[in-house]
């Protein structure tokens, strides 16, 4: 058992009058991928980002209830989302490399947080956070070409480790696979298990095979609420709710 | 009366008819059963309607122009036998209206047929404003010739006082362009100067920063500043800007005691430039995706790092593009210069003192007793057409980057 890196309790969110997540308590394991699943709408993307206050950007949206990292209140009002971002990192649905080269998309985190300390030192944080990315191989020719040039796959695996060079504790993943092809996503998916070495991963996905290849942990929300939270394997296998076991056999979502 | 006035209102009565008839004749063939009819009868009015009116406008239009072009009013504007002229063209005009009728049957296609008009009208419509322009070329490129054919081109391109006289003919006159060119290019670029950095603010906050409903108020309000029409801010130049900047800067440090100045001029059409500057570089800076910001948020970047490190790079084509098509208007702009600059050409650096730009020339040259064979006329269409390359090059980079950038997002 690992510890407990995220608790959040009784977390409400609303967009402006829509009640978008009731309710929700679930404590996220470090070093473990935990997965979020559930049918269109139901509120796992909205839940993921209250985890790094991007939520915050979005004016009708109202976030009630206690979230903790490592037992701080990310919600207190001392907190700077601005700083909580640095220390969980987040990667999106779509690639969405800057318009800038490669070098400069990994290096971009360093740079503003104040990583690096020289030129060499900046080096050494890009090739590392390429390398984690698993892309290293294939740009190292080609650091200073645009990231947008770059294909689907490789994009995302650069948006990868642009947020893993900012050393985070904890890496969201809004739906990371759901704009690749297989090949792409299998890439994608050995890296999140290598990951797990050093963060905590929530993923979110519509994928349910993905969920059960990559994920320990899974929680499945339906309509806003937190049905069942448990190891992957028996939410899987022998779920308890019925909800849930309607979503996994296909017949509902 | 012109002779053109009655074939042309006899046209137009005609086709209205025939409208009317088309529509009325298409009905009665139809019989009893609308459906057998290929096109509604409204749409055969209207092929009628066309069929009727265009062949004979066009006619005249044609006509005109050759007269206009072989210099002989004589054909058609003025003729010796007007009535032949009515003839030809209502002739044509009945002739189109029988014909058309004839063609009514339940099989004509008067739809596909009315749209050919319509494809007709448009495509008049944008050859003239292509031959329009084509046109202003021509005739400043022959009366520029003209010029050149009177004056040394390298005193024009390469001279460094410009003092026309308008006195006595021939021989004194010096025309260079440098001065005016100079006062153009230092007047544009305090202009851009100031509405660069301020169009350019006013749209980051606007579109990063600003709440829908302050921007809902604020963006209409800053474009109202393009509505007002220059002489509107040539009088604001020189009545308040002027003497305020004259009283307050250039007096005290001593660099002079004008009203008018380069320095008046170009703050004034720097904030006529701003609205130019800030709507098109919030329109572009809104074209930027929000994935981008949200990447890097999620990097912990605060929001004015993300906008400078970006966002606005992700935008700058675009913003380069809002940059010289302002610059453009900065060159072509009049009115301003000629109340708030004055009218003396001058190669100086001090900008408070008056200058003048290439487009104050022009209208200087020109109004008043002119006489359009000597060069101090002539150099006005050289001037007009050196402005024209100037600010075209100008328009055709910024379209070739705002399009480059363009290809980017979609």
């Amino acid at each position: 058992m690992n510890d407990i890196k995220i608790a959040a309790k009784g977390v409400q969110v609303y967009y402006a009058d829509t009640h978008a997540i009731k309710d929700v308590n679930v404590e996220i394991e470090d070093k473990t991928v935990t997965a979020f699943i559930g049918p269109s709408g139901c509120g796992k993307s909205t839940f993921l980002r209250t985890i790094n206050r991007m939520n915050d950007t979005i004016d009708i949206c109202r976030v009630e209830g206690d979230i903790r990292i490592d037992g701080e209140d990310i919600y207190d009002p001392k907190v700077d989302p601005v700083q909580l971002r640095a220390k969980v990192g987040m990667v999106f649905q779509k690639p969405n490399p800057f318009p800038k080269s490669i070098y400069d998309n990994v290096a971009y985190g360093p740079k503003i947080h104040g990583l690096a300390r020289n030129k060499a030192d900046l080096d050494e944080i890009v090739e590392k956070a390429l390398r984690r990315g698993a892309i290293w191989d294939e740009v190292k020719d080609r650091l200073h070409a645009p990231g947008t040039g770059l294909s689907g796959g490789q994009q995302q695996r650069l948006c990868i480790a642009r947020a893993v060079a900012t050393e985070p504790e904890v890496l969201l993943m809004d739906e990371p696979c759901s704009a690749l092809d297989p090949i792409a996503t299998a890439q994608v998916e050995e890296l999140i298990d290598e990951l797990r070495q050093s963060y905590s991963v929530v993923i979110v996905t519509h994928s349910m095979q993905q969920a059960a290849r990559v994920s320990q942990k899974t929680a499945f929300f339906h309509l806003g609420n937190l049905v069942e939270f448990g190891d992957t394997d028996k939410i899987f296998t022998n779920p308890e709710d019925p909800r849930t076991e309607s979503y996994i056999s296909g017949r509902i979502g | 009366m012109l002779p053109l006035t009655i074939p042309f209102l006899a046209t137009i009565g005609l086709a209205t008819l025939g409208y009317f008839l088309g529509r009325s004749r298409a009905i009665s063939v139809a019989g009893r059963d609308m459906r057998l009819l290929n096109a509604l009868p409204h749409q055969h009015g209207l092929n009628t309607c066309f069929s009727t009116l265009l062949p004979p406008l066009a006619v005249m239009l044609i006509w005109a122009l050759a007269a206009r072009i072989a210099s002989r009013k004589d054909v058609l504007l003025a003729p010796e036998n007007p009535t032949l002229v009515y003839i030809i063209l209502i002739g044509l005009a009945v002739a189109g209206l029988g014909l058309s009728m004839m063609r009514i049957s339940r099989d004509f296609r008067a739809r596909n047929a009315s749209e050919r008009w319509i494809m007709g009208l448009l495509i008049f419509a944008s050859t003239v404003a292509i031959l329009t322009t084509v046109g202003i070329v021509l005739s400043m490129v022959s009366e520029t010739l003209n010029f050149f054919g009177q004056h040394d081109w390298k005193a024009f391109f390469f001279g460094t006082t410009w003092s026309p006289s308008f006195s006595g003919r021939g021989g004194d006159s010096q025309l260079g362009i440098i001065p005016l060119l100079w006062g153009t290019l230092y007047i544009s670029f305090i202009a851009l100067a100031f509405a660069v950095p301020v169009g350019l603010f006013a749209a980051i906050y606007l579109s990063e920063y600003a709440s829908p409903r302050l921007r809902s108020i604020a963006k209409p309000m800053i474009e109202i500043l393009a509505g007002i029409p220059t002489i509107v801010y040539g009088l604001f130049a020189l009545l308040t800007v002027g003497p305020l900047l004259r009283d307050v800067f250039a007096e005290p440090m001593g660099l002079g005691d004008s009203a008018s100045s380069v320095m008046t001029a170009g703050l004034v059409m720097g904030v006529m430039l701003i609205p130019f500057v800030s709507s098109l570089s919030d329109d572009i800076i809104n074209a930027v995706p929000q994935s981008m910001r949200d990447g890097s948020l999620g990097l912990g970047a605060t929001p004015s790092e993300t906008i400078r490190q970006v966002v606005i790079p992700a935008a700058l084509p675009g913003i380069v593009g809002a940059v010289l098509l302002a610059a453009s208007r900065a060159i072509g702009e009049t009115m301003i210069v000629v109340l708030g600059a004055g009218a003396a050409a001058r190669l100086s650096l001090n900008p408070f003192e008056a200058m003048t730009t290439v487009t104050a020339k022009i209208v200087s040259q020109l109004t008043g007793d002119t006489d359009f064979a000597s060069p101090e006329t002539l150099v006005a269409f050289a001037l007009g057409l050196t402005l024209f390359v100037i600010t075209l090059g100008l328009n055709v980079l910024a379209l070739y980057i705002v399009r480059k950038y363009r290809e980017q997002y979609e």
